[in-house]
C-alpha cells in the first residue's frame, strides 16, 4: 500500500534518510515491538517509537501513575495520577500519532504470562526496576529466540546491551543471577535522575529501529555505559559465557521461571 | 606492570590479583560485580587466584536494576 500525502509529510524526515526510505518506514509500519514498563525507560521509548511510526506497540505495566513518577515518566502528566499507566501511556502515544495500534496489559509480567506476551512481537524493550524481571525477560526472550534491548538506570548511571538470537551473548552470560534482594541499590532507595530515562530509554529505542530496518550495528556483544557526570560514554566488549545457564551450550533454564525475591518497588494498580 | 582498567591506563605492582584490584580500585557492591580481563569473563571464585598481567585490560560490570 502506497503512503497517504499525510504519512508522507508525517514520515519526511525519516524517508528522506538513505537508511530508511519509504522502506524502512513500510517495515516500521508493519513491526510489532513489545515494551515491558511505562515507567522511566518506557515513557521515551514509547513515544519515540509511536512517533517513529511503528505499526503495533504493546505495553505492559501492572501500575497506576503516582506523583513521584512525573520527575522523570514523561509519557504521564499530573491529570494522569491515579490513572493505569498503560492507559495514559496509550493516550500520549496515540495523541502523537493515531495510526499506532496500542495494545496495552495491564498487568505483573510473570513466568505464567511473559512466553505468550513475547510470541506476538518482532523485538522487546526491557523497562523493567527490578532484576527478577530483568531476567525473566532475559530467559523468555532466548527460550523464544526474540531480540530485546536490557537497560537499567541508577543515580547519573546507566547501561544497555541488545540481545539478539544467535549472534550475540544475553543479559545471563554478563551478570549469571540477580543480586539478593537489596543488595543492590534500587531507584527508589538510590534515586534516578530523570533526564537518564530520557537517554537510555531513547537509546533502546533507537536499537529497537535499527533492528526493524535493519541498518547499522546493534550493541549486540556489547555492554553501553553512561556515565553523566563525567559525560562519558563506554562501549564495553561483552563475550558469550558457554556455561550460561539459559543460552550455554548445556542450559539449564529451559523455561521462563519466576524469582521468589519480592520486587521492592511494583505495587498494584489502585 | 601497566594495566588498563575499565579504560584508563594505570601503573600497578607485579603480581596483582583480580581480588586485590577490586580492592585498590574500591569497586562498589564488589561481591556482585562481573569482572572481564581481555574480553573474557572471570569466574568470581577465580577473583582470589587470577594474576593480572602487563597489558591486560580489566573491565567491572555492575549491577543497574533501575528502569520505572
Amino acid at each position: 500500500m502506497a503512503f497517504s500525502n499525510e504519512q508522507l509529510e508525517r514520515y519526511s524526515r525519516h524517508i528522506i534518510l538513505k537508511e530508511v526510505g519509504a522502506k524502512g518506514q513500510k517495515k516500521l509500519q508493519a513491526a510489532k515491538v513489545l515494551i515491558i514498563g511505562a515507567g522511566g525507560l518506557g515513557a521515551p521509548a514509547a513515544l519515540y517509537l509511536a512517533a517513529a511510526g511503528v505499526g503495533t506497540i504493546g505495553i505492559a505495566d501492572a501500575d497506576a501513575v503516582d506523583l513521584s513518577n512525573l520527575q522523570r515518566q514523561v509519557i504521564h502528566a499530573t491529570p494522569d495520577i491515579g490513572k493505569a499507566k498503560v492507559c495514559s501511556a496509550k493516550q500520549s502515544m496515540q495523541a502523537i500519532n493515531p495510526e499506532v495500534q496500542v495494545n496495552t496489559y495491564q498487568c505483573f509480567v510473570t513466568a505464567a504470562n511473559v512466553m505468550e506476551l513475547v510470541a506476538d512481537y518482532d523485538f522487546v524493550l526491557d523497562g523493567t526496576d527490578n532484576f527478577p524481571a530483568k531476567f525473566l525477560i532475559n530467559d523468555a526472550c532466548v527460550l523464544s529466540a526474540k531480540p530485546f534491548s536490557h537497560a537499567g538506570i541508577i543515580r547519573f548511571q546507566g547501561q544497555l546491551m541488545t540481545y539478539v538470537p544467535g549472534q550475540g551473548p544475553c543479559y545471563r552470560c554478563a551478570f549469571q543471577n540477580p543480586p539478593p534482594a537489596d543488595a543492590v541499590p534500587t531507584c527508589r532507595q538510590a534515586g534516578v535522575i530523570g533526564a537518564m530515562g530520557g537517554v537510555i530509554g531513547s537509546l533502546q529505542a533507537m536499537e529497537a529501529v535499527k533492528y526493524i530496518i535493519g541498518q547499522g550495528d546493534l550493541l549486540c556483544g556489547s555492554l553501553l555505559t553512561f556515565d553523566a557526570l563525567k559525560m562519558e560514554f563506554r562501549k564495553i566488549k561483552l563475550p558469550r559465557r558457554d556455561t550460561c545457564a539459559v543460552c550455554g551450550s548445556q542450559p539449564t533454564i529451559l523455561a521462563a521461571f519466576d524469582y521468589k525475591q519480592a520486587a521492592c518497588d511494583l505495587k498494584p494498580a489502585t | 606492570m601497566k594495566l588498563t582498567v575499565a579504560g584508563n591506563l594505570k601503573e600497578f605492582a607485579d603480581g596483582l590479583t583480580v581480588a586485590k584490584l577490586i580492592e585498590l580500585e574500591q569497586v562498589e557492591t564488589p561481591e556482585y560485580i562481573t569482572v572481564s580481563v581481555n574480553d573474557e569473563f572471570i569466574a568470581s571464585d577465580s577473583f582470589e587466584s587470577h594474576v593480572l598481567a602487563d597489558g591486560d585490560a580489566v573491565e567491572f560490570l555492575y549491577f543497574m536494576g533501575g528502569g520505572r
